[in-house]
């Protein structure tokens, strides 16, 4: 440990550590020094200047994100020339920006917006030109206003450093720099994933969600509408979040009588399909070990990760299985099998899901997985809308009585409530794989090592003598080290799990915002979201997706068999490489494999 | 493309290949840059295309560094580069009644090219000939001392070279 130095923070002495920030340091000590572009998961940018301080002996004020401490070093964080000059700089912000706060999305969980009200800004002094840019409506995920844009650059270093997907770009200079894609393309037209982690750390609304709650409630209005809901595991995980309660509560119960309230005339659960997903992709697994198949097996539940794959790794489109996600599965169960069991006409069937995610939205409209001339999921919405809309018709969120999703497709195991976090599909997949292959069954279902926050987790199994090696990965940029990996060394691994968003699911571009005094993607929220899902497989008696009975039934009824031809037509799919190519620079691929 | 352009790609690829062998071979990226514009006038998007792939730098931190730096064109330029010079003596002298008459007389704006590709307009800072300001570049070409005659009168002698290398 290195030796503690000693500074002065507002004339007070404290020993910290060396070989920090005046802004961790600070932290630390109880000073929450004010900041904008700042963020811990990425690379320090110091391009707002929000988090100045006064160092003795510095001539000008300096940024605390990029300064480090040293012994002795006088700071002051407070002093009245330094709020208004930190106040001014926000006041700049402020006025190149429309400050239509009022019918703005994030009006109240706008970072922006709080900091001017902390700095006490109450009115305009530098009134003058402002930049205006029209929205890019073009994806069906996520949209772009750069009118919104006060140039932070945390998208464009989430885009890059975390998901190394390269998206976004600071273009032009000066007056007229703006977020954009390369060549300025239409994000529907980029290499966007549409993950919608620009979002996530976005402090403002120049990246959404493009918006589909008016169409959700034109059709809970529509009398002739069936419509069908379907809710992903980590909304129960996430949603509370959203009415002010702490991170890590489920609330699967209280979402489910809340979309019953909304007007929903049937509310299933997409863990169903997360374990029929397990039923199919196990069944794929051992097809591939037993029959020498193209491995390792990638999984294929995560839509960003999708878009991902075709643009940036065609080359591995043979190793992704060809399951369609717990969200395209259920929607093609809900108008077939269901649609079929209950007498109604699928094309009436207004088929819903409320997702974690952004990217579920561009899966929905993907051609490839239509089935009969019809979409199997209709509209998505973010937990973030939904949660919106549980508001908007005064819906008492939190005090409401739970209630359990409806039958045939609302029954889950505990493995489908893991889906959600990193590592769950492929300890789902462990447990059911495990004893279709041995007969046997597994008797410590709880695979520790693909748990938890860590980049890039392996892991191994022994199955009746045949050594099965594993790995997963979570966010775009843990994905393409590990890719890397299986690019060069595809016999290291037999089954690779990998999820878009940074902790997977729970921490989806779809998900709440931060709460006040938290940080978008605070691993401690994202530990605590995949607590609530491993505690839900814990408190359920049927833990393993082959023994949840309404799955049995499923099989017995309708598709016979994992991978009958009945379930190749309805839950399965293809890929294809897509343009435009996408580029992930040569040091976030230099790999060191030792064999 | 025409065989000119692959050509031109072609010696580009070159280039690269050159760049790739040394160290930290991302950091050619502006002289690679540099040389696309050279050949081409301009930065056409196959070619940044094709440079993103050959030197796997995503084409968003290419499209950055293409548009923050004024020396390069995004679109084709014409035949001849017109910059008038805007710097102080020439602003003095009449820098803008310069640049005015060439806005006229070419119906194009600042940074915009003719329609017959034979000239585009810029404006440049001072040119370094104060002496006999206001002056304008023509290519490589410094003209001084110009009024609005004088300004046509160079104009018409490149359209005048230029219909007779047609005709030729």
């Amino acid at each position: 440990m290195s030796k503690m130095i000693t500074i002065y923070i507002n004339d007070k002495a404290y020993k910290v550590e060396p070989n920090q920030t005046i802004m961790q340091a600070a932290d630390k000590l109880g000073y929450k020094i004010p900041r904008l572009c700042y963020h811990p998961k990425l690379s320090i940018e110091g391009a707002c200047r929000v988090c100045i301080v006064e160092v003795e002996g510095q001539r000008n004020y300096v940024a605390s994100c990029a300064f480090p401490v040293s012994d002795g070093m006088k700071i002051k964080t407070n002093t009245q020339e330094l709020r208004r000059a930190r106040r001014d700089i926000v006041e700049l912000i402020v006025d190149n920006h429309p400050m239509d706060c009022h019918v703005c999305e994030r009006d109240g969980n706008c970072e922006l917006q709080r900091l001017a009200s902390s700095m006490g800004i109450r009115a305009r002094h530098f009134a003058g030109e402002r930049k205006r840019y029209d929205k890019d409506l073009s994806s069906e995920a996520v949209i772009r206003d750069p009118e919104k844009c006060i140039l932070c650059g945390r998208c464009v270093r989430m885009c890059s450093e975390i998901q190394q997907v390269h998206n976004l770009t600071q273009a032009n200079r000066g007056f007229n720099t703006v977020v954009m894609p390369a060549y300025d393309l239409p994000m529907k037209e980029s290499v966007c994933t549409a993950c919608g982690q620009c979002i996530n750390v976005c402090p403002t609304a120049a990246f959404l969600e493009k918006n589909y709650t008016q169409e959700l409630f034109d059709a809970l209005n529509d009398p002739e509408a069936i419509t069908v809901a379907q809710f992903a595991p980590s909304v129960r995980a996430a949603i509370g979040e959203a009415f002010g309660l702490q991170p890590g509560l489920n609330m699967e119960g209280q979402l489910v009588a809340a979309m019953r309230k909304l007007g929903f005339k049937y509310v299933f659960d997409t863990q169903f399909s997360a374990d029929l997903t397990i039923m199919e992709e196990a069944s794929e697994f051992l097809e591939r070990v037993q029959n020498k198949g193209k491995l390792p097996m990638i999984t294929s539940c995560s839509s960003a990760w999708m878009k991902c794959l075709e643009q940036f790794y065609p080359d591995l489109i043979d190793n992704v299985s060809t399951c369609k996600s717990p969200m395209s599965m259920q929607g093609a169960m809900t108008k077939t099998y269901f649609a079929q069991k209950m007498g109604l006409d699928p094309k009436k069937i207004v088929s819903v899901a409320a997702m974690c995610c952004t990217a579920k939205k561009y899966e929905a409209a993907r051609p490839e997985l239509m089935f009969d001339g019809m979409k199997g999921v209709d509209i998505v919405v973010t937990t973030r809308e939904i949660a919106w809309m549980i508001k908007s018709a005064g819906i008492d969120f939190v005090n409401i009585k739970p209630e359990q999703p409806d039958h045939p497709l609302g029954m889950s195991s505990g493995a489908g409530a893991i889906f959600g976090t990193t590592g769950g599909v492929m300890e789902a997949a462990i447990r059911t794989a495990y004893e279709l292959y041995t007969g046997q069954t597994l008797v410590d279902i709880e695979v520790e090592g693909v748990r938890g926050l860590k980049g890039i987790k392996e892991g191994k199994l022994d199955m009746d003598g045949q050594e099965i090696r594993v790995a997963v990965a979570h966010g775009l940029g843990n994905a393409c080290k590990l890719l890397e990996v299986v690019r060069q060394d595809p016999s290291r691994y037999h089954f690779v799990e990998i999820m878009g968003c940074p902790g997977g699911c729970i921490g989806g571009g779809g998900q709440p915002y931060a709460q006040i005094n938290t940080i978008p993607l605070d691993d401690e929220a994202l530990n605590k979201r995949a607590q609530a899902l491993y505690d839900l497989d814990r408190s359920k008696t049927i833990r393993r997706s082959h023994d949840n009975p309404d799955i049995q039934k499923l099989y017995k009824e309708f598709l016979q068999h994992p991978l009958s031809h009945v379930s190749h037509k309805y839950l399965h799919t293809h890929y294809k490489a897509k343009l435009p190519v996408g580029i992930v620079p040569k040091e976030a691929k230099q790999i060191e494999v030792t064999k | 493309m025409t065989q000119l352009d692959q050509d031109k790609m072609n010696t580009l690829r070159d280039v690269i290949a050159e760049a790739n062998k040394q160290e930290y071979s991302e950091s050619y990226l502006i002289a690679v840059l540099h040389k696309t514009q050279e050949l081409f006038g301009y930065l056409p998007r196959e070619a940044m295309d094709m440079i993103a792939e050959a030197m796997q730098i995503p084409t968003a931190h290419i499209w950055g560094v293409a548009t923050f730096y004024h020396y390069f064109n995004l679109e084709p330029i014409g035949k001849h580069v017109v910059s008038v010079c805007m710097g102080t003596a020439c602003y003095v002298k009449g820098a803008v009644q310069v640049l005015e008459t060439l806005k006229k007389e070419l119906g194009v704006q600042v940074g915009q090219t003719t329609p017959d590709m034979l000239f585009t307009l810029q404006e440049a800072r001072c040119l370094g000939a104060c002496g006999i300001a206001p002056v304008m570049m023509v290519d490589d070409k410094i003209y001084g001392e110009l009024d609005s005659k004088k300004t046509i009168d160079v104009v018409n002698q490149y359209r005048k070279a230029a219909a007779e290398t047609v005709k030729v």
